[in-house]
């Protein structure tokens, strides 16, 4: 027999301190337990060991507009970024038409903005992108409308960086889906032309192809025919994503029921309505994420035409680091364009993850 | 789309050769590898005017002529007067060792991440996040140029050398450790440890068959690491315990004695490891999440103690899912590795590039350094079939 007492203050008695607001928190999250506080105390040691120096170095001792003054002061220089940011940008773009570049830059934004919502994913959309794709392509280059052509051994930087990774990325997925569906298909042909193709670049490291592109793609041209560096370089990378696309489509394909392939058989459609009609409007939805991730990967990759000597990004960065005047000043240079390079991934890859909630039915 | 012949009875034109969908599929291969066959008709016929345009030499002839260039560092001797194949050699062997070495402390570095970043300590568990998304969405050879102007620039020269623990020295040279002197015992000791390792393996198949036998388990863990520790400090001991040290000294604007790490091959090995692990801690998290709750559960209430619900429910089940995008990060850093041309590094593809460079044939140098690592990504893919194989679940 238990006998309940109710005492009417026990009702608005508050939990104990200990157990709710900060210190509540600090004793479930940071000191539950002898490991758990001792690893707290240690992991505090070295934050106030590191962050204190280093806030101190790159913000408070930093100099941000000096020229000359960095040498031999004990803060960051960030100096070298604001005075040579234009050529860091833009690379060897002719100064007077810069704004094209940057126009071009803040449409691909504004596209990449506003097509986030999925709601907005239509026909017109699509006509906007190709629409807009070319129209970056034609503020690049010029010679058009008025504008003043540059050559293409003058671009460099960041345009640069993102031109060889969006229209990588926008080349490669169509070739991706087709070798996708060579590699499902039935023709044993066309299926081991499509795994030989696959397994060969996956196997192989793209810098590889990067050489390929700029000592070997020369000869395999008829005399008198030249391609540019850049876009030799743009076709390895095609080459090089195709492949991973392809393996990620593949999954995509792989997911969809047979049940779907026969039911639109069974309604009489040919292999390509099939496909374009009931496949691969299903598996292209499952592959958005894996596809971001592959976007991901193709725009850090771009990093490694500095090694053929193109002038993205990182090159042009590098090359005002063997300025005499900026030796020395890495570490800060090197930070800015890891900056540059984090941001965007890290709004990629944000979006990815939320895509994959969003787009995620099972439950 | 089911090949079904169609019968051939009313209609006639029904029965037309291209209404039958295997002989339509083998016209549309044929078409295929036509089209294909003529596009490398035309590549190569273009290549092959070029080069004789060029003049530029064919085949692999230039693998017996002599290099005559150094090369930094290299596990087998090797001199400027030795032949483009050895030096290709030494590329290769390069490409391994730092690719072997990389594995190991990425492999290490990533499963302490990946746990971290389950901790129920908050701070612990945020900091193992923060590494996992800035390292990840930083292009690695970005890193790599970091690290080198890190060891370039921002250490001290030798005569100023950091010395952070004793007998460690941290230069714009590289890193100098303090080793022990040489002395027969050395060796000896490397043996016993190999003999350890034998024993261990043959102790724990005894205890397996035992245990299956009798039911009476055997302590083969602590008997295995008291085996590896004992044997060598036996053999030690038995020598007289030599404790001389050959310790790194200033000698001129140089370290002398100990061994030493190029700036190169530190900063590629940092680089790599500090990415890759990354992306490892990240799969060792999602594999050690994967375990449902419930198996731990289950484990428990047989009366299983922790270290043995560690080692055989939760482990087994993590690590199928842990192993296959292991051994493809694995490949990755393998392949990663082919960056140390733009830090100097003397890797395979870096040797190669040399080699290109100095007797103009592209194309023989492209392919080989495809081939190698074509060779690399089989052995991997062999490994994971293998282990695929063995680990598949067998269902009834």
């Amino acid at each position: 027999m238990t006998v309940h007492v109710i005492d009417p203050a026990a009702e608005n008695l508050k939990p104990p301190a200990t157990s709710v607001g900060v210190v509540g928190w600090m004793r479930a999250n940071l000191f539950n337990g002898v490991f758990n506080s001792i690893l707290t105390v240690l992991t505090l040691i070295l934050l106030f060991q590191t962050l204190p120096p280093f806030i101190k170095w790159a913000f408070i001792d930093a100099h941000w507009l000096s020229g000359d003054a960095c040498r031999g002061a004990d803060g960051a220089c960030w100096s070298v970024i604001s005075n040579n940011l234009r050529f860091i940008v833009f690379g060897f773009y002719p100064h007077p038409e810069q704004w094209r570049p940057l126009l071009a830059m803040l449409l691909l934004v504004g596209l990449l903005f506003y097509s986030q919502n999925r709601s907005r994913w239509n026909k017109p959309l699509a006509w906007a992108w190709l629409v807009g794709l070319i129209s970056m392509g034609i503020l690049l280059k010029g010679g058009l409308l008025g504008l003043t052509a540059v050559e293409s051994t003058q671009w460099g930087g960041l345009p640069l960086t993102l031109l060889l990774s969006v229209f990588g990325l926008t080349a490669a997925y169509p070739l991706g889906v087709v070798l996708a569906l060579g590699r499902q298909s039935r023709m044993r042909v066309v299926q081991t032309l499509c795994v030989i193709y696959i397994e060969l670049i996956r196997g192989v490291p793209l810098i590889s192809l990067l050489f390929m592109s700029s000592v070997v793609f020369p000869l395999f041209l008829p005399e008198g025919v030249t391609l540019n560096k850049i876009l030799r370089a743009q076709v390895a990378i095609i080459l090089f994503t195709a492949a991973y696309i392809a393996e990620v489509v593949r999954g995509g394909l792989q997911a969809i029921p047979r049940g779907q392939y026969e039911a639109a058989e069974s309604m009489g459609l040919n292999y390509w309505q099939t496909m374009r009609l009931v496949i691969l409007p299903q598996a292209l939805k499952i592959v958005i994420p894996p596809s971001v991730s592959i976007l991901i990967s193709a725009f850090k990759d771009t990093s490694l035409v500095v090694i053929i000597a193109l002038f993205d990004l990182l090159k042009t960065t590098k090359s005002v680091l063997s300025d005499p005047q900026w030796m020395g000043f890495s570490a800060e240079a090197y930070i800015f364009v890891a900056v540059v390079y984090f941001v965007c991934c890290f709004f990629m890859s944000n979006y990815s993850r939320r895509l994959e909630k969003e787009l995620d039915t099972s439950l | 789309m089911a090949a079904s012949a169609s019968p051939p009875d009313t209609d006639l034109s029904a029965s037309r050769f291209y209404n039958d969908p295997a002989k339509r599929s083998l016209i549309y291969q044929a078409g295929v590898l036509l089209m294909v066959a003529l596009l490398a008709y035309y590549l190569i016929s273009n290549t092959l005017a070029n080069v004789e345009r060029q003049s530029i030499a064919t085949g692999f002839g230039f693998l017996e002529k002599e290099a005559s260039f150094e090369i930094g560092e290299s596990l087998v001797p090797y001199s400027a007067a030795d032949t483009y194949a050895r030096a290709l050699w030494v590329g290769v062997l390069n490409t391994l060792k730092v690719s072997f070495i990389g594995i190991v402390l990425t492999v290490l570095l990533g499963t302490l991440v990946g746990i971290a970043r389950l901790s129920t300590n908050w701070l612990v568990s945020r900091m193992a996040a923060v590494y996992i998304e800035v390292l990840q969405d930083i292009p690695v050879l970005l890193q790599l140029f970091f690290w080198y102007a890190f060891f370039y620039e921002m250490l001290p020269s030798p005569r100023q050398a950091l010395n952070p623990i004793a007998g460690i020295f941290l230069s714009n040279r590289g890193l100098m450790m303090a080793v022990p002197a040489s002395h027969p015992a050395w060796d000896f000791m490397g043996w016993a440890l190999l003999a350890a390792v034998g024993l261990v393996w043959l102790l724990r198949r005894w205890a397996r068959k035992r245990q299956a036998r009798t039911g009476q388990g055997f302590p083969v863990f602590w008997s295995g690491v008291g085996l590896l520790l004992g044997l060598p400090l036996l053999v030690w001991l038995l020598w007289g315990a030599p404790t001389e040290m050959d310790v790194p000294h200033l000698a001129g604007f140089n370290f002398k004695g100990g061994i030493g790490i190029s700036p190169e091959f530190a900063a590629l090995l940092l680089g790599l490891v500090l990415y890759t692990a990354a992306f490892v801690a990240e799969i060792v998290r999602a594999g050690i999440q994967s375990v449902s709750k419930g198996q731990t559960e289950a484990a428990k209430s047989l009366g299983l103690r922790p270290g043995l619900v560690l080692n055989l429910v939760v482990l087994p089940q993590a690590l199928r899912v842990i192993i296959p995008p292991l051994t493809s990060q694995m490949l990755n850093l393998t392949k990663n590795s082919s960056l140390a041309v733009a830090i100097g590094y003397p890797d395979f593809v870096s040797v190669a590039n040399t080699t290109i460079n100095q007797t103009g044939q592209a194309i023989e140098g492209v392919a080989m350094i495809m081939i190698v690592y074509l060779c690399f990504s089989l052995l991997t893919s062999a490994f994971m079939n293998w282990y695929n194989k063995k680990i598949a679940l067998v269902e009834r």
